[in-house]
């Protein structure tokens, strides 16, 4: 039986993003280690996301409160709205959003500038030059991504609550202090924990898939658009996907 | 080596390369003697890029023998490629300048990986005299994609003499610049023949260039070395194969 030619290359991109995230270990542990590279990526990668991370937090936080008040008046529980924006925002929408924003930015410009220094042949010159371009270029990329992503969801998610805490004063009154110990109230372990965890995840797949796109990508100048493109769309894609595993997980866990 | 004249830096012997089914190089044979410029001549698309990057370990041929100041290349671990591409300069087709780096840390740059331990003073100067030696002491601190097309070749060329290399390898050094500039560049070549005594295998088609530099041409057809002779004898055949380049 003969598998349609899509069917074939989606395994064979599999499997080639397989490897590529082998290597990805394999060169992590074994010395030497790019640690100037890897803090210069993290001031990058995390400290320029800032900005944008910080905005869309506190827009989706306010708008968010907006939205819901409505309902939560017409069932009666308007005091309620701090507890459910921060459950909402603290388990899934905070790291999704930005996560998926993140992807946007930091994907395809990883994507876009591996793709460009394979092209115009800097990776080649890296390799003669004494330097193991995937450590240098990949491994710091990737490790930065995956442990910046975390610390941005954070941020943004007290941003978002502060975002919250606004929207709630438009129409009633609630002090800072008093907003915040709602949301403590309720918010449990087992909700901070596992939307925690996933971040971790979904800061390694954007890393990982824009590298890959980058490193891999064909000749000319269209290809590096093509490879800017593709890593944004999978790695979006990816989010959503770990998130689904992720959420399948906390429940068999019981964390939920 | 046996089979080979003692005084060749560089001897490669029947080396094969495909892509696929494709066949790129097919039992490619020749020599760099000691301090000679050999040119290598071939269509676009023959397969040069890809014969000088198996010589520096960048690709992996099929089959066939690299050998390069006296080691042979394919069988060589990571530290001894190392210890021979600090000793081979390679000018690449495109450049290659890194462009997240100003001029000075593109040249600091194989200087600080391959000579890990080289103080502040001594890199310093050798980029100096690197960037001297090419013409663009003023562009130091400037960025790669605030130069011209010429100048960043001479700032590649600068960073592949600043190891002083035993051999450089340059990947077509005047196609894609005016003929005044291909003409300095060819120049510099000449020169640095002269001055460090360094033996090179240019690829070109720029018929001007491979006059002025070339010691000996090897033509590249259908991926073995067709002739290899000096560029007067090859300019008299009547062979089409050879004829071809010379119009
Ligand atoms: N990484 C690769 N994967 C597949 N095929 C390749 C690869 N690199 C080169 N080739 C093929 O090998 C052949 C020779 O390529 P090469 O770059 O050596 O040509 P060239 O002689 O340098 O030409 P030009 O003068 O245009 O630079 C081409 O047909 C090219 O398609
Ligand atoms: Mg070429």
């Amino acid at each position: 039986m003969r598998m349609p030619d899509s069917f074939n290359k989606y395994l064979d991109e599999t499997g080639a993003t397989s490897r590529f995230t082998y290597r990805y270990f394999h060169e992590l542990v074994r010395p030497r280690y790019e640690i100037r590279q890897f803090l210069r990526q993290c001031y990058l990668i995390g400290y320029t996301s800032l900005p944008l991370i910080g905005i869309t937090g506190f827009i989706m936080g306010l708008v968010l409160t907006i939205q819901l008040r409505p309902s939560l008046i017409s069932y009666g529980v308007e005091s309620q709205l701090p507890v459910m924006v921060a459950l909402a925002i603290v388990r899934e929408i905070g790291p999704v959003i930005t996560a998926l924003i993140f992807a946007g930015k930091i994907s395809s410009s990883i994507g876009a500038e591996l793709g460009s220094m394979k092209v115009t042949e800097q990776i080649d010159a890296m390799e003669v030059s004494g330097t193991n371009p995937f450590k240098y270029l990949v491994v710091t990329r990737v490790a930065a991504s995956t442990l910046m992503l975390p610390v941005l969801v954070m941020i943004s998610d007290a941003i978002s609550l502060y975002g919250s805490y606004l929207g709630v004063n438009i129409r009633g009154n609630t002090s800072l202090r008093l907003f915040f110990f709602q949301v403590f109230q309720t918010l449990q372990f087992g909700d901070v924990l596992p939307a925690f965890i996933k971040t971790f995840f979904f800061g390694f797949a954007i890393g990982i898939i824009g590298c890959y796109k980058g490193y891999n990508s064909s000749k000319g100048t269209e290809g590096v658009g093509r490879s800017a493109n593709s890593a944004v769309v999978v790695s979006s894609l990816m989010v959503f996907i770990i998130d689904l595993i992720a959420v399948q997980i906390t429940d068999i866990l019981g964390l939920n | 080596m046996e089979g080979h004249s003692s005084d060749a830096v560089i001897a490669i012997d029947k080396l094969v390369k495909k892509f696929g089914e494709k066949v790129v190089l097919n039992e490619f044979t020749v020599d760099l003697k000691r301090g000679e410029n050999l040119v290598v001549l071939g269509r676009s698309g023959s397969g040069k890029s890809v014969l000088i990057k198996c010589v520096i370990g960048l690709m992996r041929p099929e089959s066939g023998t690299i050998n390069v100041l006296g080691e042979d290349v394919l069988s060589l671990d990571h530290d001894g490629l190392d210890n021979i591409r600090s000793r081979v300069g390679f000018l690449f087709q495109s450049n290659a300048l890194y462009d997240s780096m100003t001029v000075k840390q593109n040249l600091e740059f194989p200087m600080r990986r391959h000579l890990k331990n080289i103080d502040f003073k001594e890199s310093m100067d050798r980029i100096m005299d690197a960037l001297e030696n090419v013409g663009l002491a003023h562009t130091l601190n400037m960025m790669p994609s605030e130069l011209s097309g010429g100048m960043q070749k001479r700032i590649a060329l600068a960073r592949t003499l600043i190891l002083n290399p035993e051999i450089i390898l340059y990947d077509e050094p005047t196609t894609g610049l005016d003929p005044i500039t291909g003409k300095e560049i060819t120049l510099l070549i000449k020169d640095i023949q002269e001055k460090y005594k360094t033996s090179s295998i240019i690829i070109s088609h720029d018929m001007k260039c491979v006059k002025r530099a070339a010691d000996r041409i090897a033509v590249l057809v259908n991926g073995s070395c067709y002739a290899v002779d000096t560029y007067d004898n090859l300019k008299r055949s009547s062979d089409p194969n050879i004829n071809q380049f010379f119009e």
